[in-house]
């Protein structure tokens, strides 16, 4: 093994500006993951802090007793998706549209909002999805009049988180092949320079295995080097956002390394396929 | 060691090779192989360390017959051997001391006993102070010793050695013919293809003579009752 990282590191020295570009071009590939990545991380971010604020509020018709939206909450309160249910009467409902709306609390007269069943929702059920099957169950008793919960900008949200993680996805798998494909023909490159040194490992009873062994290395380390080269690019851009733009959130370790390890597994697999072609030439 | 039995081998481009080949060199025997160029010396060699297989017919070699061979037993079969070419085949961005280790470290041997069993090799073919040399500041008689070393590496059972003198003046021939010689004095089988043919009449080993692919003259072919032993 030992013979194989030195056969390995020995490859960076024979040709370093191949050996830069794969390490450039899986770092770019990384890079463009790790953009989309963050975009989808804040977004992420945003849409938990909203959600805290999802609310579902059904408004009830007027004339409604107290027994029958008594045993509406029970119910309500059943629903599995469902943290707590808040009546709000006539009264309350004015006294905080007026502390909302401020300078213009005086356009509403007492009595014009209608009582309503604010229902807040467990973390977990705040999807637009979820939120929307309990604003339909709640739809279905008699007194309830309309039910509201800001669909629109929820969905919008969602809808940007998705797109810029299918985006991301798509240009670091673009970029990925381009590396896997950059990484197997330097790795040909090195097998046909050391075709000689091959013959000879042979000839003196190295497996196959042994042979192949310092390629997968030099593959997976300049992938290694790649996706570190990437976290730092990543790294650089969100500092400069941070600075100029909004302050942003950046991966955790546990997503760092897992780039990282990510750009070591682009590496192994561009030399994995080129290796065993290529050394049945020589 | 070795047993050929009606080998044949035929390339696709060439034609034949080798026709119906048939000898056996036994443990710690040294034969010359000779011939024409082209009459299938190097095939022979190739079978042997079976870098070829054959079209038809058996190779058998230190207990590994061609037949029944795996890809993965070849190199296991390999380390039994030491291969020597004409042309050295050494690693020229590497010191001597380095070539010689690399095929110790090829076959995963523990590196702890690497480089006392370098310095013995280097001793035993006479180049202790050369460790540290780059192949091209050696001369082709030294260059050829540091490959026998190389060989040596494994402790084979046998040297299959293709004109190891042939890119030699005559003094280095001799050197390198009697380094050979003590090799096998030692109880290793060399089969040594050749062109020279003052070394070979000289030397009154066993000779194996082939041409256009045919085995045409065996100075050691036993009589049919004396072969009984078989330790290919």
């Amino acid at each position: 093994m030992r013979l194989a990282w030195r056969e390995a590191l020995l490859a960076f020295r024979r040709a370093p500006m191949l050996s830069a570009l794969s390490v450039t071009t899986i770092a770019f590939s990384l890079f463009a993951f790790g953009l989309f990545g963050l975009v989808a991380l804040n977004i992420r971010k945003a849409l938990t802090e909203v959600e805290d604020r999802v609310e579902v509020r059904a408004f009830i018709v007027d004339g409604t007793t107290a027994e029958q939206t008594g045993a509406a909450i029970a119910d309500v309160r059943a629903f599995p998706e469902v943290a707590s249910v808040t009546m709000v009467t006539p009264e309350a409902a004015l006294e905080r549209a007026r502390r909302e709306l401020g300078e213009f609390k005086d356009v509403f007269d007492p009595g014009i909002l209608p009582a309503s069943l604010d229902v807040r929702l467990k973390e977990g059920f705040r999807d637009p999805a979820t939120v929307k099957a309990v604003a339909d169950r709640m739809k279905t008793y008699d007194f309830i009049d309309d039910v509201r919960y800001g669909e629109e900008w929820v969905q919008k949200l969602y809808r940007i988180r998705t797109l810029s993680t299918l985006a991301g996805m798509l240009l670091g798998l673009t970029f990925a092949a381009v590396a896997i494909i950059i990484i197997g023909s330097t790795i040909r490159m090195a097998v046909l320079a050391r075709a000689r040194e091959i013959a000879i490992m042979r000839l003196v009873g190295a497996t196959d295995s042994f042979v192949r062994s310092p390629f997968l290395i030099e593959g997976a380390l300049k992938g290694f080097l790649g996706g570190l080269l990437a976290l730092l690019l990543a790294w650089s851009a969100n500092a400069v956002i941070g600075r100029y733009v909004f302050r942003a959130d950046f991966f955790d370790v546990r997503l760092s390394v897992l780039g990282v390890l990510a750009g070591a597994l682009i590496g192994l697999l561009g030399s994995l396929l080129s290796v065993g072609r290529h050394l049945r030439d020589v | 060691m070795i047993r050929f039995t009606h080998v044949t081998k035929e390339f696709p481009r060439t034609g034949f090779a080798l026709r119906d080949v048939s000898f056996h060199l036994a443990r710690g025997e040294f034969a010359f192989l000779t011939g024409p160029s082209g009459a299938g010396k190097s095939t022979i060699l190739k079978l042997s360390y079976l870098d070829e297989r054959p079209t038809s017919g058996e190779v058998k070699v230190a207990g590994t017959s061609s037949v029944t061979i795996t890809g993965r037993d070849v190199p296991k079969l390999r380390r039994k051997l030491g291969i020597i070419f004409q042309d050295f085949r050494l690693l020229e961005d590497r010191s001597v001391e380095e070539n010689i280790a690399f095929a110790l470290e090829v076959t995963g041997a523990p590196s702890t006993g690497i480089a006392s069993r370098v310095g013995k090799l280097l001793t035993q073919v006479g180049l202790a102070s050369k460790g540290m040399a780059l192949p091209r500041e050696l001369s082709g008689g030294e260059q050829q010793r540091v490959a026998i070393a190389r060989a040596l590496a494994n402790d084979p059972m046998l040297i299959v050695a293709d004109e190891p003198t042939g890119n030699l003046d005559e003094r280095a021939t001799r050197g390198v013919f009697q380094l050979l010689r003590d090799i096998n004095a030692a109880g290793t089988a060399v089969l040594m293809a050749t062109h020279d043919l003052e070394l070979v009449r000289q030397a009154k080993f066993r000779t194996i003579e082939l041409n256009h692919g045919q085995l045409v003259f065996d100075s050691g072919a036993p009589a049919p009752a004396a072969a009984v032993g078989d330790d290919a």
